[in-house]
């Protein structure tokens, strides 16, 4: 007995020891819903995967259509998007639009009394910086150690360099966004470490040449054509343009020659023409038969959805008694609409002279009393998820139509206003036939029509900003041309609740800035807040 | 599993353990077992120490008889709520008085790994057993120590079936990482996370199982289980078997509740005048003719009924204890239900002449769940009371709909929905089973009886799964799809989690006279596995997904043949809406730790404690995933000293001393230190010319995070006074918790997310606890406890951000409805965690809130986010409970009260729909709205007003959450058995300030929250 629990104890000890001493290693688990980047980068197929993110991270808010998984913290994320959120930042704090909802600080917009905690500027900043960090990782994973090392070579390799050439130019862009917005963003390149040591800021003149480096460097090796949504050699040359075009806003020193040269470079290429139709720019099938455009983000109804983009204008801009069926959606969320002043660049609301005036004023008060009442100001129709044909898109709830983030009558316009600018007579005789081009599809669906077409008296640049108001409203611009003709904060230009007054009134200065948004002043020392803010 | 496998599978290890065999018998001992005013207590086990499967238990006068073998030398008397007692055998005779363990210092207390006499306790530690249970229609475990224990607050989630509570120790430790309790049960710590298909992971444990629940509150207590620790550890036993004859439990209880309170919205009339008085003619012209009443639509009186059967006693010398549940409640909000059907089983045989423990426990539970669609809620109190519930020939299913013949599905975009319809035409059902169980094997060394080796082998495994389905007739789910040509949903989902735990110790205990000393020692190491298994898309052999992207198979990869897709999301005709990007995920964690404890003990007067524990978590990079988490305490029992030995008033007097380092992981991503890519759903994909890609994204991470880390005083004084009919302790704590688990902005441009989680941050929580237990009156006949403990607890963030910069306002929480992504509290540093962050409503000389004006704070001229201020929290600054049981004869009867002080609620009801804006809609619909409007005359224009501090109000409020009264029959129906019929009401009444249904919500944010019924409650309690 007694030699029996002895053995008995002394197998328990052992058992117990064994258990005791085991497993203390590191089991070094690995999530199963997730890959590394080793295997995401192993085949010239995963580039081309995250080469869809960054272009795709223009269009959507995350990894779950419309909306479940955001890149962007810290903001609803339907309202993360990059275009909906670069819209408001550049046209509710504009005469051409108003919008009615109560969202926290979507008001400081038209009121011009936003700060650095702005909700919608923070998450703008954070959308731009996000595409700048996805660019970055791809730059540096494209690199020919890292081909090399993976083993992929030739053509592939080639495509893949041409991938992170593209990233450049969406780089590039970006900070083009920050440059022009908030004016002094911090600086990361492909050299930046994830995870690193806060980065530093960089200055507006900075950022410019730093843009204007990245686009000459890359614009020799870029295709004349690309894939649809890709960027070619046209919008290197286009944002160069776009970018000497208000060079003196940003770095004090104009380069009106420079945007003259670089509008015209795209303007001489065959690829593009004018749509014949105004009113088909902005529809369902806006990506096929459509020589305009120079550069898109891409939208689709069933596949690439969310609540930002052309989702939001199509449904935003519906509400009162519009029906929502001719604007191809569910239903309208009654938000935006245009103040008078838009609509008074245009002989008639009703566009039955210039097309381009698109409003419905049915039961819409042309005044505006009160900004968050939907039926103060008239409603835009701009922008319809419907086909030429009158079908409706693929989807009642999410749109089809692609956004231009560059289209030709864009080069028209600066090449016209760089003439004005630098006083150049032939350029100025170029100018007339181009500005003209948009007057005859404006009045007639026919860019060579002579309808509506102006003499050479009547082209100054205060018509120009009007004209850019016509053709290019609601798409993203106003803004930065109010602060190019200084019209923005000045009191000089007046609209119904500029600065929070109903007749308007003008502004302070710095306000032609945006913040740096506080929670990143916070997180980064190196940074210094835009004077006044 | 159905029922019958469920019995099956814990049965066939009963009856191998059955097999055990026992010896013959030889004399008999007779007694009665009474308290000390001399009444019999019934229902007390009587064992006999060398048998330890002998025994039975006191009939309801507490007499007894037992036959014992010729050896026993010592009976033993042991009961839950009284000291345990060994008495030596001596005659047949032995007639016993048991101390209420409500004083008794010998009581054993629960801790992590082993017991200890409460006298012995240098932590924080409060146990409550069964007979200072809530008493009621209790659904799930913790409602029933609700109110009576300091410094833990329990706050259930509302009133649906089976929904669960939110626990909070001493107010929580952590902002962003989890602040839930560890729970333990019959030693296996439970996973707390909640399965699919279950409202409340802990719905699955029947309470009529428990026995005790020990609560560890200070870290000398709660840093043995080291990194889980820090906001405290609720121990949870199980009842056991006793010994003896089998005793049989049957108790049924019924239960009739009822809403005890609506929403204040206007009514029929109000309404018709108020659209009358504000609409166009087009908006009068939307009303209808009818009266409806949409709450007395959606909520209707509920039934209850919860019956348990139990038998315990022993077989030869195993003794067991095996109970039955079946728990069927319907929730006042129509259509939801929840079916529960559990089982225990307890052994606890003892082998090898005493030297081999095994305590076996085994649970399971079958939870079959109709959730009720709470759209519903918030859409009673939002519907038009003038339309009818039904209007015949629409085609929503008959169902009242606000229409718009513009849109494609006929439907009004944004307008609310018809609740009954939202309702019935939802059918949202799941079965979800889960067992918990373990064997734990504690052997008394032979050559040394001084060392015990304990081995704890234990699982939790859990399987939900569920299936959503909604008709494609249904206004919410009508044309769903992106292209609007299919409705309707049939989902499916399966979720399994299977943990696993194996623990072991040593312990070596040794009084050594010749030092006047105690050592008391314990090592250990433990393993902890969690997997959950989400069934996603399959994939095939190779890795390669089965569905492409657009839903098409791909079929070239495939090896195998296709099996079933449970998560994705589909409509009735089985369109493809949506399914996840990955084909399957596991997502699994374990903790390995080494832990230790010394216990040191002098003269039995001064008493040492120290702790260590190291764990390990793999929640982190392998450079950080060891912690290490000591702690040490000192206790002076002062009454034993000569100056208090004798002292006739003072009965206990000990000082309590404490500081330990606990750490978290919970709450955060299992993955969040490691760089990974996911792929995009695909609705998220992007056109690259004609082809359309899923994305890769990257991930933010965090490759240097590690643990948190909360440091703990505590000061505490336990004192008895009048032979301790006065009792109780005052405690007094600091928690400084340091690298907060804190979700931060990064800078721009350092990682792939703008926030990832990180250790940077300060909290602080400091209070006082103080518990009062008396026993104003104890006779023969009449005996009455009367209890109150009061909770002072306040929080502060001390630190948030890397650099500490005075304009950084903090990050803003607290989602609301009103604006879309809009937030009405913020963590600030210096201020309590979920601040309001709101505006300084301006008010006219009649003190109405005028609409729109806020006091321009910073005086800069204009009123916009750099005017919001920081005022009040959701957390109450004390909070306290009181109890009063009074027995008086066979009657006995009892209440407890509870409140909380300075708590403030956001009143998201009248924010959201005590508008003008809400009431008649510029979208062309109608909709009723708090009562409230009345009072503000608020339009609802503006983007600031949802933000005024006039809709944070004070919820302080005082509730009795019980009222009970029973009577013991004794044994009216036959001898040896005991009946007893009780009465009791929940939530019998509320007293409060605070304008909305209920001023007692976790969060402090109250919108559409699922009212906690009123509970009339019959119960009969029948043993034989």
């Amino acid at each position: 007995m007694k030699k029996r629990n002895f053995k008995t104890s002394v197998l328990l000890l052992l058992g117990f020891s064994i258990v005791f001493s085991s497993c203390l290693k590191y089991p070094n688990l690995k999530p199963t819903n997730d890959v590394t980047s080793e295997t995401v980068y192993s085949t010239p197929a995963g580039y081309k995967q995250v080469l869809a993110k960054v272009y795709g991270a223009f269009a959507l808010t995350g990894n779950q259509g419309p909306a479940g998984n955001g890149d962007v913290q810290g903001i609803d994320e339907g309202f993360s998007d990059f275009f909906r959120l670069y819209w408001k930042a550049q046209e509710l704090s504009t005469d051409e639009a108003v919008i009615a909802w109560g969202d926290i600080g979507i008001q400081d917009f038209h009121n011009m009394n936003w700060s650095a905690n702005n909700p919608f500027l923070t998450g703008l900043y954070y959308r731009c910086m996000y595409q700048i960090t996805l660019c970055n990782e791809f730059i540096r994973q494209s690199s020919d150690a890292n081909l090399a090392k993976r083993g992929i070579s030739g053509s592939d390799a080639d495509n893949i360099r041409q991938y992170a050439r593209e990233a450049q130019f969406l780089r590039a862009y970006q900070y083009w966004v920050l440059m022009d917005l908030f004016g002094n963003p911090p600086f990361v390149t492909e050299n930046s470490a994830i995870g690193g040591t806060p980065p530093p800021q960089a200055s507006r003149s900075q950022i410019f040449s730093y843009i204007e480096d990245q686009l000459k460097q890359i614009e020799p090796n870029m295709p004349a054509t690309n894939e649809y949504g890709r960027a070619n050699k046209a919008v290197v040359w286009a944002l160069l343009a776009r970018l000497y075009l208000n060079a003196e806003v940003y770095t004090g020193t104009a380069h009106y020659a420079d945007a003259l040269t670089y509008s015209k470079k795209v303007i001489d290429l065959p690829n593009y023409s004018l749509l014949s139709n105004y009113r088909w720019l902005m529809l369902a099938d806006n990506n096929v038969n459509n020589p305009e455009f120079i550069f898109t983000i891409n939208y689709d109804g069933l596949k690439t959805t969310g609540y930002g983009g052309t989702t939001f204008l199509t449904h935003a801009e519906v509400g009162g008694s519009m029906p929502s069926s001719n604007f191809g959606v569910g239903g309208g969320w009654a938000g935006i609409r245009a103040t008078k002043n838009l609509v008074n660049l245009f002989p008639d609301a009703n566009g039955s002279t210039d097309k381009r005036a698109q409003f419905y004023s049915s039961g819409q008060n042309l005044e505006i009393a009160n900004q968050t009442d939907f039926t103060q100001g008239y409603a835009v129709t701009k922008y319809r998820n419907v086909k030429r044909d009158g079908s409706m898109g693929q989807s009642q709830d999410f749109s089809d139509i692609d956004m231009p983030l560059f289209r030709l009558a864009e080069m028209y316009l600066i090449y016209a206003e760089a003439a004005l600018r630098t006083n150049s007579a032939p350029d100025i005789a170029n100018a007339l036939t181009y500005i003209n081009k948009l007057r005859g599809r404006a009045y007639a669906n026919d860019p060579s029509s002579t309808t509506g077409n102006i003499s050479q008296s009547q082209l100054t640049l205060d018509f120009i900003l009007d004209e850019r108001g016509r053709e290019l409203y609601w798409e993203g611009f106003r803004r930065t041309d109010l602060v190019r003709y200084k019209k923005f904060v000045e009191s000089s230009y007046l609209w119904p609740w500029k600065g929070g007054v109903s007749g308007g009134t003008g502004v302070a200065p710095y306000l032609a800035l945006y913040p740096i948004p506080s929670r990143d002043i916070n997180a980064n020392t190196n940074l210094k807040q835009n004077p006044g803010y | 599993m159905t029922m019958r496998k469920l019995l099956y599978s814990i049965g066939v290890p009963v009856l191998l353990l059955f097999s055990f065999v026992g010896f013959a018998q030889d004399r008999v001992i007779t007694g009665r077992v009474t308290d000390s005013t001399g009444l019999g207590i019934p229902n007390v086990s009587v064992t006999v120490k060398e048998q330890a499967s002998r025994g039975t238990t006191t009939s309801s006068d507490g007499a007894y008889s037992i036959s014992v073998s010729a050896n026993a030398r010592t009976l033993v008397f042991s009961s839950v709520g009284y000291a345990r007692r060994e008495v030596p055998i001596s005659g047949t005779t032995a007639n016993v008085s048991l101390q209420s363990t409500a004083s008794d210092l010998n009581a054993v207390v629960v801790i992590g790994y082993g017991t200890v006499r409460k006298k012995d306790l240098t932590g924080s530690v409060t146990a409550i057993t069964a007979k200072d249970f809530n008493k009621g229609a209790i659904v799930t475990p913790e409602q029933l120590i609700a109110g009576k224990v300091a410094g833990v607050q329990i706050t259930s989630n509302g009133g649906a079936p089976g929904s669960g509570s939110t626990i909070r120790i001493r107010g929580g430790a952590s902002l962003n990482a989890s602040n839930d309790p560890l729970i333990v049960i019959d030693g296996v710590p439970v996973d707390n996370g909640g399965i699919a298909g279950t409202a409340n992971a802990l719905a699955m444990i029947n309470p009529n199982d428990i026995e005790s629940f020990n609560i560890l509150k200070d870290a000398s207590a709660t840093a043995i289980y080291g990194a889980r620790a820090s906001n405290g550890v609720i121990i949870i036993t199980t009842k056991r078997g006793r010994g003896g004859k089998p005793k049989f439990t049957f108790s049924t209880q019924n239960t009739v509740s009822t809403l005890p309170k609506k929403a204040d919205v206007l009514s029929p009339s109000e309404f018709r005048a108020y659209v009358q008085s504000h609409g166009t003619p087009a908006q009068i012209a939307l009303m209808g003719n009818a009266n409806t009443d949409w709450q007395n639509a959606v909520y209707d009186n509920a039934f209850m009924t919860d019956n348990n059967i139990s038998v315990s006693g022993a077989a030869k010398n195993l003794p067991y204890r095996v109970s039955l549940g079946y728990l069927n409640q319907d929730g006042i909000l129509k259509t939801g239900s929840l079916a529960r059907k559990s089982a225990s089983v307890t052994l606890n045989p003892v082998l090898l002449d005493n030297h081999l423990k095994i305590d076996i426990n085994l649970k399971g539970a079958i939870n079959n769940t109709r959730f009720a669609d709470e759209g519903a809620i918030g859409n009673a109190v939002r519907f038009d009371p003038t339309q009818p519930v039904n209007t015949k020939g629409s085609r929503f299913d008959g169902y009242f709909q606000w229409l718009d013949p513009n849109s494609t599905t006929g439907l009004k975009k944004l307008a609310p929905l018809n609740p009954v319809g939202l309702l019935e035409e939802r059918t949202d059902k799941s079965d979800v089973k889960r067992s918990i169980g373990n064997i734990q094997f504690d052997y008394k060394v032979h050559f040394l009886p001084d060392l015990h080796v304990n081995v704890n082998l234990g699982y939790d495994v859990s399987k939900g799964e569920g299936t959503v389905f909604v008709p494609d007739s249904a206004a919410s789910a009508y044309m769903r799809s992106p292209d609007a040509k299919h409705g309707g949903v049939n989902n499916r989902y399966l979720q399994t989690k299977t943990n696993t735990l194996l623990e072991t110790y040593l312990n070596y205990a040794k009084d050594i006279k010749s030092i006047r000393s105690r050592i008391d020692a314990t090592a250990g190491y433990s393993y902890q596995r969690f997997l959950t298994t989400n069934t996603y898309a399959d994939k095939s052999s190779n890795g390669v997904l089965y569905q492409k992207p657009d839903g098409s198979l791909d079929t070239a990869v495939i090896a195998g043949a296709q099996r079933w897709n449970p998560y994705s999301d589909r409509t009735v005709d089985g369109y493809l809406i949506g399914y996840p990007s990955y084909p399957n995920d596991k997502p699994e964690n374990r903790l390995i730790s080494l832990f230790g404890r010394f216990n040191y003990t002098f003269e039995g007067k001064y008493i040492l404690t120290g702790t260590i524990r190291r764990d390990a978590s793999t929640r982190f990079a392998e450079g950080n995933w060891v912690g290490w988490f000591p702690s040490g305490a000192f206790a002076w029992r002062m009454k034993d000293e000569n100056f208090l030995k004798n002292s006739g008033t003072i009965s206990d007097l000990k000082l309590r001393l404490g500081y330990g380092v606990t750490g978290q992981q919970e709450g955060i991503g299992l993955y969040d230190y490691l760089p990974r890519y996911s792929q995009s759903n695909a609705q998220a994909q992007y056109q690259l010319g004609n082809a359309f890609y899923p994305m890769y994204r990257p991930a933010g991470y965090n490759p240097n995070l590690k643990w948190e880390q909360t440091g703990t005083y505590n000061a505490g004084l336990d004192y008895g006074f009048l032979n301790n009919r006065i009792n109780g302790s005052i405690d007094f704590y600091l928690k400084k918790t340091k690298d907060l688990l804190n979700v931060i902005d990064q800078p721009a441009g350092t990682n792939f997310s703008n926030k990832t989680i990180a250790n940077i941050g300060r909290m602080e929580n400091r209070g006082v606890e103080l518990t009062i237990n008396t026993q104003p009156i104890r006779n023969r006949n009449v005996s009455w406890d009367l209890g109150f403990n009061v909770t002072y607890n306040k929080n502060e963030i001390t630190k948030l951000t890397y650099t500490n910069d005075p304009n950084f306002p903090g990050n803003l929480t607290g989602g609301i409805a009103g604006g879309v992504g809009s937030t009405i509290q913020i963590n600030s540093v210096g201020y309590a965690r979920n601040a309001f962050y709101v505006y300084q409503q301006v008010y006219d000389k009649d003190g109405k809130p005028i609409e729109g004006l806020f006091e321009d704070r910073n005086r800069d001229g204009v009123v916009n986010n750099l005017d919001l201020y920081r005022y009040k929290s959701p957390d109450p600054t004390v909070f306290l409970g009181a109890y009063s049981n009074v027995s008086w004869k066979k009657w006995d009867g009892g209440f407890t009260l509870r409140a909380n002080i300075g708590n403030y609620m956001y009143n998201n009801r009248f924010s959201n729909t005590g508008v003008q804006r809400n009431i008649i809609d510029p979208l062309g619909f109608l909709a009723n709205g708090s009562r409230n409007v009345l009072e503000t005359n608020f339009t609802g224009n503006g983007d600031k007003y949802f933000l005024s501090d006039y809709y944070i109000e004070n919820a302080s409020f005082l509730r009795m959450d019980n009222i009970n009264v029973g009577y013991n029959a004794g044994d009216v129906i036959s001898k040896n058995t005991n009946l007893r019929v009780g009465v009791a009401v929940q939530n019998v009444f509320t007293v409060t300030k605070y304008k909305g249904v209920d001023p007692e919500v976790s969060g402090g944010i109250d919108n559409n929250f699922y009212p906690r019924p009123r509970n009339y409650v019959l119960s009969v309690n029948f043993n034989f």
